[in-house]
């Protein structure tokens, strides 16, 4: 493999594990924008739905199709009692508190989730077949990677609808601008927190499920995808759902072009100095934080 | 720094004093002075953290690095470079210091949460550091043979011997920390927590106090992770994953953010919780997972701070009721 055909590659995976951490990120985004907290149970989003799916499909021989479904609904009801229960009931409502109750969550449903999975990694089979296809410029893709891509595309633009278009989503979106102002024109603030915290977890779980057929999935694969999904929200502008995507997609590739050309060792390493660079540089992101286009 | 004692403090800090003295006549085992030395340098960390977190009302999920950077410091220049040891401490703290400054200037020199995000990065990129920089580290299998510290021909080469030390280093950690939170700057800092605004109004330069804090707590964990190195002789990368930057954190709420005395507190029930639960160590996620948000929901001021009060308004109730 010369030079060219070998960049095409990493950029091709680059492109795939950068489409995951657009839909973590914009799972962050959400739950900000709502609620003003960085949720870090979003990490737990991503392993439960891979987990789900994996013990519904290998263990359970459920049609992928539906496991996939039934996992994103699981994970989006825990998301949801994640906001009724311990969110909604805590004393203070202190950003700092709430941000440390997620903390303490995720902590409780890896820990759960240890229980009940173990620590090894387990495979999921893909959704179509392993048959690699070839493409231009030397580079292989396997037909997961178009999975990859055509989900995270139509979530991106079912979400724009949802949010544009239909008026539950218009509701979050003025929620996100100005809460007292959505109470005073009769929006219900706490369902809108609510269905945020549904939609993160339903986000997570299908980054989650998509991307365990490439990489395995186990009780904690989330850590790592969710905290560079973190990083990428930054990146674009931390709450802006543009940013998010275009975050994603710059951190997966810098990070894959990084592990392929610089060293793997160091793969990890290289998405957290990008978020520190940023932070240092630019703190609000590419695209700018997200006071313009807010999701 | 002037000392202002309220004689609450003076008290407290003779109790302490007496106690650390005292106690080893009822310690038995060697377990139990390994246990007494942890709660001792995680208490140290939680009282640099609590500075932060309860006066500054900033987030650090990275103070495992900076205690993973003493650990470092002390145990690559002594035994790589032959440093002395004292002098390899404290190059170690100073070390910390201007790094915790670095990522803390820009950080928090914005409003908003940047400093978790920050200090998380850094954490997770100490953690890789600590692994692969082989030839300094020892890489995954760690450092080994790191001498026991000395003063004069006194070593401190047992758990008695060590735990004297350790608790010296929380009794004049605890006394810094109260005279800080008693000085002007203490005032300062819970002027910044109270309103920001406000804060910045008056004259105070909020971003500059609140860094100084960052830096401060960096360096107190630096000298509790040196502390560490020494009295273990042996350090490896698994010792500051983010897992211990939670555990620090948890133990700053249990005890009660701003409360120093909650401080020690905190880090004594919880090292204790982690030692308990030994023979289970897949239960350490969970339980501390459990404890954080069980706190946060129903006593966010802390056990003790939120029993006691909720103790008054119980009280008060009843009186008029009664009336």
């Amino acid at each position: 493999m010369d030079l060219s055909q070998q960049i095409a590659q990493y950029i091709i995976t680059g492109l795939t594990i950068g489409a995951i951490y657009a839909i973590v990120a914009i799972g962050f985004n959400i739950i900000h924008n709502a609620t003003g907290i960085v949720n870090f149970a979003q990490c737990e989003f991503i392993s439960l739905g891979g987990m789900f799916m994996y013990t519904l499909v290998v263990h359970i021989n459920v049609n992928m199709i539906i496991s996939f479904f039934i996992s994103m609904a699981a994970v989006a009801l825990i998301g949801a009692l994640i906001e009724r229960g311990p969110i909604r009931h805590a004393r203070s409502k202190e950003i700092i508190i709430l941000i440390f109750l997620t903390v303490g969550i995720s902590g409780v449903l890896r820990g759960a989730a240890q229980e009940a999975w173990g620590t090894d990694n387990v495979g999921v089979p893909a959704f179509s077949g392993e048959n690699p296809i070839h493409l231009p410029l030397g580079a292989v893709i396997v037909p997961q990677h178009i999975w990859v891509f055509a989900i995270t595309v139509l979530v991106v633009v079912l979400l724009h609808y949802f949010f544009k278009k239909t008026l539950m989503g218009k509701a979050m979106r003025a929620t996100a601008v100005d809460r007292k102002a959505a109470a005073l024109v009769g929006i219900s603030v706490n369902r809108m927190i609510l269905l945020s915290f549904a939609f993160s977890g339903g986000l997570g779980a299908v980054a989650g499920m998509i991307i365990a057929p490439i990489s395995t999935t186990s009780y904690d694969t989330g850590i790592m995808l969710g905290l560079k999904g973190f990083a990428a929200a930054i990146l674009g502008g931390y709450g802006n759902f543009a940013g998010a995507i275009v975050g994603g997609i710059i951190l997966g590739i810098l990070e894959s072009l990084g592990a392929g050309l610089i060293s793997s060792q160091y793969k990890d390493a290289i998405a957290f100095f990008i978020l520190l660079m940023v932070l240092f540089l630019k703190p609000t992101g590419i695209l700018g934080y997200g006071e313009s286009e807010r999701v | 720094m002037s000392i202002f004692f309220k004689h609450k403090d003076i008290f407290g800090f003779a109790i302490l004093a007496i106690f650390i003295i005292i106690l080893p006549v009822f310690v038995e085992s060697k377990y139990h002075y390994i246990v007494l030395n942890v709660i001792g340098l995680n208490t140290i960390v939680v009282v640099g953290l609590n500075l932060l977190i309860g006066f500054a009302g900033q987030i650090s999920l990275g103070h495992a690095a900076f205690y993973g950077l003493g650990s470092y410091f002390s145990g690559i220049l002594t035994v790589n470079y032959g440093f002395p040891l004292w002098p390899a401490m404290l190059v170690g703290m100073l070390a910390t210091g201007v790094v915790a400054y670095l990522i803390g200037y820009p950080s928090l020199k914005l409003r908003g949460h940047y400093l978790v995000m920050a200090t998380l990065g850094f954490g997770i990129i100490i953690k890789i550091l600590m692994g692969e920089l082989e030839q300094f580290t020892g890489g995954h299998d760690g450092l080994i043979g790191i001498p026991q510290l000395a003063i004069g021909g006194l070593i401190f080469d047992n758990d008695l011997k060590n735990f004297y030390l350790i608790w010296s280093f929380v009794f004049f950690s605890m006394l810094t920390a109260k005279n800080l939170i008693n000085s002007r700057v203490g005032r300062a800092l819970r002027a910044v927590h109270g309103s920001e605004v406000a804060a910045n109004a008056l004259g105070i330069n909020t971003a500059d106090y609140k860094v100084k804090v960052f830096v401060l707590s960096a360096m107190f964990a630096s000298i509790s992770g040196s502390l560490y190195a020494h009295y273990i002789t042996f350090i490896s990368p698994s010792s500051y994953d983010f897992y211990y930057s939670i555990q620090v954190v948890t133990m700053v709420i249990v005890g009660g953010m701003g409360s120093l005395w909650g401080s020690l507190f905190g880090a004594g029930v919880l090292t204790f919780i982690s030692e308990a639960l030994h023979f289970a160590k897949q239960y350490h996620i969970i339980a501390y997972g459990i404890f954080l948000c069980l706190v946060l929901i129903f006593l966010p001021e802390g056990i003790l701070v939120g029993i006691y009060n909720l103790f008054l308004k119980r009280k008060a109730q009843k009186h008029i009721s009664t009336d």
